[in-house]
């Protein structure tokens, strides 16, 4: 069993073949990759929590569950969201920590505090050769030497094996309502969506749902009341819009009215994009967007390679990238999970992969082939 | 500062690196008479000075490209130069070097309220770039103390951040694209107007890499619409302890102020001699402030200044008009050349965990005394980024040397204290001997396999960032490969 750094260290530096790093098992993504199992899940526990400095400090395989609850004593919170794939991909155990900063899993916050990857103020970390390595730090401005924190963030573990992760956390909130706008289609839900994210009353999440704007505020009381009567005057002629204080943003967060299909893709492309992208799949097809319609979920029933194809063809044309979250084996072997990237850029990102870790170890496969 | 023996080889071939410069570039953008390149001899650490060989002015991403491509087949060393406004000496040239300025290109390229975003070329001042917006009522949220002047190209070099980020984040926080030209001309786009990257995070490594990875000629920039007003609240306390706890009860109380700033007894003088902003003259003083509507400002200035109370302020002024809200920011905001008229100064960066702060500024406070320089302190209280200003004579041998010395040992301090060198201005040649005082080799040696993916040669920017004995088997290399 891994339960320390350095065990994680000794493991991958006498590891001889390839490895599948993996912190709760939550999250079946990617191409399938083979290899003995690097379980990070037993290097758990919050090493430091600093409430008055909004910072906390916790091992990579530690469950959100525990930060959350951590945090929820001193009223904090991650901002950014973290969405949850359990019940979309049919997994069980806990999402780790490391599993989301590693995935840059944020959800619908992330419109307006920003992504996981904005969150993460240093990083531990194992590279393919087995040394340990740290970047950044624990503090909220830190500009000493590259910033690796953004590149392990988002790495799906092909560039170390994360081991510890320093966040920047935010107050919670005294209040929070929406504000519910049905009956929009796509393009007419990103226009008004557009409208009130122009607008100066911080809406902290924008999505189209059930053929529904979900607009939402939070803060104090007396702040949400006055922003969602101004914000109702900004959306004048937007349609119909009520106000609903227990509006779920899980469902949004997790796209759970896609959780029954066969195939689901995460795009995210420019907001006024979303309706294009929507508006170009086949039959058969439901979405959600969610980032004001700079993302959008997709659901499929069945497996189909020419649509996957054709919807990375789309993005790419567009400027954005079309990730398959979920979707048969067969499938995520035969085709690019990821966006194939533009030439240049997939020559770097190779080149950091061969020099993070030479063997070609970690997870290899899982972003690109 | 110890700086690499120029490379003679690479000043022999002066005329023909100037004449390939010129076969792709307007006559009037490549410098080589030294009475000209003089001009660019340093930033705004101006402790340190050496002319380039060659300083060029490209007005296009292409022309960006030919430089690089040629400089990188001559074996030139590059320093690129935003507007020469780093505080670390990030663009302090070497006596080799191709200086290159982006200062040409500063136009707005494309302006997006739909989708709330900028693309501008990288030479634009940061303020322009809010410029260029708020007639629409919008703006670029980081905002450093040098916004008028600064570029955005250096403010991705040196991921700045401002007055304002502990509400709005960085510059890595605001930036969702960037054209990147490599060292051999290739240009490569990285990410846009959507959000967040398909891969891995090139991005992120990119913005505060110092202008080592790449030159960053067009960049997309994150934009909202303004607050509908903001007003602050200063206040003064009889210790620096008492002033820190205050901090930590706003913050967990759940109000999160757009700014948060401290200053010292020393800098309240300075400042009050200067800007005449009718500051109490008290040990430690703090200005918050919020955003919103007027109902909501006053509802969070209400609760800020309850939490305030119980602490026995020895001074409370809450803004109640934009005057007020001016007088109120004009101390702080003057606080540097409040100094610079006083004194000669050096501005530390060092950032530390806020509860740290009563401990570190004790510190700083014995240490001035041991030295014998006087240390103000001006800073981001709600983040913890410190500016310690050192005062030194630089007519008076060995003062700056001492100041040196001393401003090393405060920067060790807030590592020691689980902080960092740098938090906002960058490491440039400045911090770049401490780096192995933050970080293992191991940790170092994994930044530089950045460095060598992007720029294989060690041309750009090379003598930054890493110790030079660091960094010199990869420059040297370089050296014997010509």
């Amino acid at each position: 069993m891994l339960k320390t750094e350095d065990d994680i260290a000794g493991y991958v530096a006498d590891a001889t073949g390839p490895l599948v790093v993996r912190g709760g098992g939550t999250r079946a993504v990617g191409r399938p990759s083979q290899g003995d199992l690097l379980d990070v899940s037993n290097l758990s526990g919050v090493t430091l929590y600093e409430p008055g400095a909004l910072t906390i400090v916790a091992k990579a395989g530690t469950p959100v569950s525990e930060i959350e609850k951590t945090l929820a004593v001193e009223n904090q919170r991650l901002a950014f969201e973290p969405y949850d794939l359990r019940e979309m991909l049919g997994t069980a155990g806990e999402t780790t920590i490391g599993g989301v900063i590693t995935t840059n899993a944020s959800g619908p916050r992330r419109i307006q505090g920003g992504a996981a990857r904005d969150f993460a103020l240093g990083v531990r970390f194992v590279d393919g050769a087995g040394n340990v390595i740290k970047n950044g730090g624990r503090v909220m401005k830190n500009v000493t030497g590259y910033d690796l924190v953004k590149l392990m963030a988002g790495s799906w573990g092909t560039l170390g094996v994360m081991t510890e992760v320093s966040l920047k956390v935010l107050p919670g909130v005294e209040d929070v309502t929406t504000l519910v706008i049905d009956g929009l289609d796509p393009a007419q839900a990103v226009g008004a969506m557009s409208r009130a994210l122009a607008s100066p009353y911080e809406v902290s999440g924008a999505a189209w749902i059930d053929g529904a704007v979900w607009l939402r505020l939070e803060g104090f009381t007396a702040s949400i009341a006055y922003r969602a009567d101004a914000l109702k005057t900004v959306l004048t002629g937007a349609g119909n819009i009520s106000l609903e204080p227990n509006a779920d943003w899980s469902r949004v967060r997790d796209a759970q009215p896609l959780h029954g299909a066969d195939t689901v893709w995460r795009v995210s492309v420019k907001p006024s994009d979303g309706p294009a992208v929507i508006a170009a799949l086949p039959e058969g097809c439901d979405s959600l967007m969610d980032w004001g319609g700079g993302l959008v979920w997709i659901g499929q029933t069945g497996a189909d390679a020419a649509a996957h194809a054709a919807l990375q063809a789309h993005v790419a044309g567009l400027g954005g990238h079309a990730t398959l979250i979920k979707g048969p084996e067969a499938l995520r072997a035969a085709v690019p999970v990821f966006q194939p990237e533009q030439a240049g850029v997939a020559a770097l990102s190779a080149a950091l992969r061969a020099r993070f870790d030479p063997r070609g170890i970690l997870n290899p496969g899982l972003m690109a082939a | 500062m110890e700086m690499p023996v120029p490379d003679s080889a690479v000043l022999s071939r002066k005329a023909r690196v100037v004449e390939r410069l010129r076969s792709v570039l307007p006559r009037d953008a490549v410098i080589d008479d030294p009475s000209e390149t003089r001009a660019y001899e340093c930033d705004a650490l101006t402790a340190y000075r050496c002319p380039p060989m060659v300083a060029v002015l490209p007005a296009t991403t292409a022309e960006v490209s030919d430089v690089l491509r040629i400089c990188h087949q001559e074996g030139v060393p590059v320093v690129p130069r935003g507007s020469g406004t780093s505080l670390a000496g990030g663009a302090l040239p070497t006596a080799d070097c191709v200086i290159l300025g982006v200062a040409r290109m500063n136009d707005v390229l494309e302006t997006d309220y739909d989708n709330r975003f900028v693309r501008v070329q990288t030479g634009r001042t940061n303020l322009s770039v809010t410029g260029a917006v708020e007639s629409d009522g919008f703006f670029y949220a980081p905002d450093p103390s040098s916004q008028l002047a600064c570029a955005i190209a250096g403010n991705i070099a040196m991921n700045s951040g401002g007055a304002h980020c502990l509400k709005y984040g960085v510059t890595t926080n605001n930036l969702m694209g960037v054209t990147l030209v490599q060292m051999d001309g290739t240009v490569v786009e990285i990410g846009g107007a959507h959000l967040d990257s398909g891969g891995l995070d090139l991005l992120g490594v990119i913005c505060g890499s110092e202008g080592q990875l790449g030159v960053v000629t067009e960049a997309t920039l994150r934009i909202l619409h303004k607050p509908e007003g903001a007003r602050p609240v200063l206040m003064g306390f009889d210790s620096a302890e008492i002033a820190g706890a205050c901090v930590a009860d706003i913050i967990k109380a759940g109000v999160l102020p757009v700014a948060i700033e401290f200053m010292d007894k020393m800098l309240i003088e300075v400042c009050e001699d200067f800007a005449k902003a009718d500051y109490p003259l008290c040990e430690a003083l703090l200005i918050v402030e919020v955003e919103g509507s007027d109902a909501e400002i006053d509802a969070q200035l209400a609760l800020i200044t309850e939490i305030a109370k119980r602490h026995d302020p020895v001074a409370l002024r809450e803004s109640a008009s934009a005057e007020e809200s001016a007088r109120i920011w004009a101390g702080r905001k003057a606080a540097f050349s409040a100094i610079g008229r006083v004194n000669d100064y050096m501005c530390l960066d060092g950032t530390i965990p806020v509860s740290e702060l009563p401990y570190v500024l004790r510190r700083i406070g014995e240490m001035s005394k041991e030295y014998g320089l006087a240390v103000g302190n001006v800073f981001h209280a709600g983040d913890g980024n410190m500016h310690p200003l050192i005062c030194y004579d630089a007519n008076k041998p060995g003062d700056l040397e001492l100041c040196e010395v001393f401003g090393a040992e405060v920067l060790k301090l807030c590592v020691d204290v689980g902080g960092c060198l740098t938090g906002e201005h960058g490491v440039g040649i400045e911090k770049r001997d401490l780096m192995t005082y933050q970080y293992a080799a191991a940790d170092l040696e994994a930044q530089m396999a950045v460095k060598d993916v992007f720029d294989a040669k060690w041309l750009l920017n090379p003598a930054k960032v890493f110790p030079l004995a660091v960094s010199e088997p990869r420059r040297a290399v370089q050296m014997a490969a010509e």
